[in-house]
């Protein structure tokens, strides 16, 4: 409703305004603007730094040895061959359990996400496109449980999978991930307003069934929000800490990110009764941070374009 | 069938639709659905509700496991805790956020704009424990890339940072880090949707870029603002993370028994006392629920039809 409001008002033609006063804006504005322009700039160069400079840290501190990363410049390039020894002593921490993370955490992502595809986009397709009894329901279940926090519910998730004997077993964790509102929510809002409903009656009256209508129709036009969904359900599956760190106890089934806590513990100078056991260097911690976000980071890279009409979507329907 | 009342469904070409509309392929489309819904959904909520008003025995204790929380010495601080984190959390997030979007909207057709608004978004690839490992390091002064400015502020050493007192700055400030960009874009997108001409009007009448913003573009944007201040309130209440793995970094000395959901955490899995633990859940989930709930039903954000 508001929607179709503020795109009504997005169509008036730039043509449409007064030319004169276009000039009147041009002729006096300019001058003002110029000096106001210096200090806006430079709050925006100092939240570049705010925002980047960690990351770029990060990124450096992998190539340095311990204590280059207390007494060399904290934004120089240590050594590749600094980055090998880290290298070397992380993969070699209880025999790559950082690579058996990060295998986990994939497939632990991974399946999730395809069951997500396989249960969200049908449902985003019928609560948008077909009338049933109980839509209206399970929309507003959708919405509430979508604007829930994923922390809220686990601990009771523990006690119901608990009472199921499913803890330690990685569905404890797989199916709460595929469990995702906000993908219905995205799909029923890209199928509403998409997908005109004409195309899917002419479908029907050439003898299609429902399902066909579905398969052959909606999903062939459907790959954006396919992408769109795959890509938040991903990256929230992927960064999530709580539910793994509840659900699962075996060090050789931890997600990378509770296996960055585990590390985390071995480094002497967080945690000085480490010391002698099994250090873990700064720099080593350094390089299993990077290593943990890099799936996400690539394809953030890969995808802004996609993200920004899904940061929109959550907040509007367009 | 409901497919059949007036009211219900969309005013495209009703009448031939209406007929050619098997009411019951919707229900299969969705069944998968809420079989996750009810089961990872509906049921751990009322899991938590059934141990949050039992003992261990399985009778009913009326409000005894509540009391049992509430009186313990964590409850109080963890929730002043809290409390403290979103004021901090919020009021940045609404300045900073509102102010940094109508900044780069002023330098939209630069180009500039949509650089920094990528460069502001990065660090949400971040989210969860990496953002806490990297803010580890640039809070601790010997190895931080902004160790000049602890320093110069009187801090030397990671201990001093990360003194009780300064936490509640120092988890606005991850979680600012990492989730601020992702607002911004939000923000930007609906200042886009302002349209042109109202803004030219204001500048027409001699309002300058302060003016407009306050007297026109914050206005406009009043149901976005509160879009994020309640997704961020209901979030930061379930602080886990972030001081979990501070009190591993510092020995237990700061952030252990921080937040609520490290004290549900805690009865649950060192006291060995799920009843606590749900009735601490309960409290919770009702904040969330509320939240979500009067969300939904009163922003007229998410219109049902």
């Amino acid at each position: 409703m508001q929607t179709d409001l503020r795109r009504s008002a997005l169509s008036v033609p730039a043509g449409g305004r007064p030319v004169p006063a276009r000039e009147l804006r041009r002729g006096s504005g300019r001058p003002v603007r110029g000096s106001s322009q210096v200090l806006p700039l430079l709050v925006l160069a100092l939240f570049v730094v705010f925002f980047v400079l960690p990351v770029l840290w990060l990124l450096l501190a992998a190539t340095k040895t311990d204590d280059q990363l207390v007494h060399a410049n904290p934004l120089s390039f240590g050594s590749l061959h600094a980055l090998r020894a880290n290298w070397d002593a992380l993969t070699a921490y209880q025999d790559d359990a950082i690579l058996l993370w990060l295998r986990n955490s994939a497939v632990y992502s991974f399946l999730a996400l395809v069951i997500t595809l396989c249960v969200a986009v049908p449902a985003g397709y019928a609560l948008a496109m077909t009338e049933f009894r109980g839509r209206r329901t399970l929309l507003v279940a959708t919405l509430v449980v979508m604007l829930m926090p994923n922390a809220t519910l686990v601990v009771p998730l523990f006690l119901e999978l608990n009472a199921v004997h499913l803890i330690g077993t990685m569905w404890s964790i797989i199916l709460p991930y595929a469990f995702y509102p906000f993908g219905v929510y995205l799909t029923y809002i890209y199928f509403s307003t998409a997908l005109p409903r004409e195309l899917l009656d002419a479908a029907r009256l050439d003898g299609c069934s429902e399902f066909g209508v579905f398969r052959r129709v909606a999903l062939p036009l459907a790959t954006p929000v396919v992408a769109l969904v795959g890509f938040f359900s991903f990256v929230a599956n992927w960064t999530n800490y709580f539910l793994p760190y509840v659900m699962l106890p075996q060090s050789d089934q931890f997600p990378v990110q509770v296996g960055l806590g585990t590390l985390l513990d071995s480094v002497p100078q967080f945690n000085p009764t480490a010391a002698g056991t099994l250090e873990v260097q700064r720099p080593e911690l350094a390089l299993a941070t990077l290593l943990a976000i890099t799936p996400v980071l690539v394809v953030f890279l890969f995808s802004q374009r996609f993200l920004v009409a899904g940061m929109l979507a959550g907040a509007t329907k367009h | 069938m409901t497919a059949h009342s007036p009211g219900t469904g969309r005013a495209t070409a009703p009448g031939t639709r209406r007929a050619l509309w098997p009411g019951r392929s919707g229900q299969a489309f969705v069944g998968a659905y809420t079989v996750l819904l009810v089961a990872f959904g509906v049921v751990p909520t009322g899991y938590a509700i059934y141990f949050a008003f039992t003992d261990g025995g399985g009778n009913f204790t009326v409000l005894s496991n509540f009391t049992e929380a509430v009186s313990d010495f964590r409850f109080a601080s963890a929730v002043g805790h809290v409390a403290l984190y979103l004021l901090w959390w919020l009021v940045s997030l609404v300045v900073l956020v509102v102010g940094l979007a109508l900044l780069l909207h002023r330098l939209a057709a630069t180009g500039v704009s949509r650089a920094l608004r990528f460069l502001y978004y990065v660090p949400g690839a971040l989210a969860g424990a990496a953002s806490v490992m990297v803010w580890l390091f640039v809070l601790d002064p010997t190895v931080s890339p902004a160790g000049v400015l602890l320093r110069a502020l009187g801090f030397h050493t990671f201990g001093e940072v990360i003194a009780p007192g300064h936490l509640p700055v120092l988890f606005t400030l991850i979680a600012f880090w990492t989730g601020a960009g992702g607002w911004i874009v939000v923000m930007y997108g609906a200042l886009n949707n302002i349209p042109a001409d109202i803004l030219e009007a204001a500048r027409i009448d001699g309002a300058g870029a302060w003016q407009t913003a306050r007297r026109i573009q914050i206005p406009l944007l009043r149901k976005w603002i509160v879009y994020m201040v309640i997704l961020a309130f209901a979030g930061g209440t379930q602080l886990f993370v972030e001081p979990q793995l501070l009190s591993q970094a510092s020995v237990g000395v700061a952030g252990r028994d921080y937040s609520l959901n490290q004290l549900a955490y805690d009865f649950a899995f060192q006291n060995n006392d799920v009843n606590t633990a749900a009735a601490v859940s309960v409290e919770l989930l009702v904040v969330g629920l509320v939240v979500a709930g009067v969300f939904v039903a009163r922003s007229g954000f998410f219109d049902a039809d």
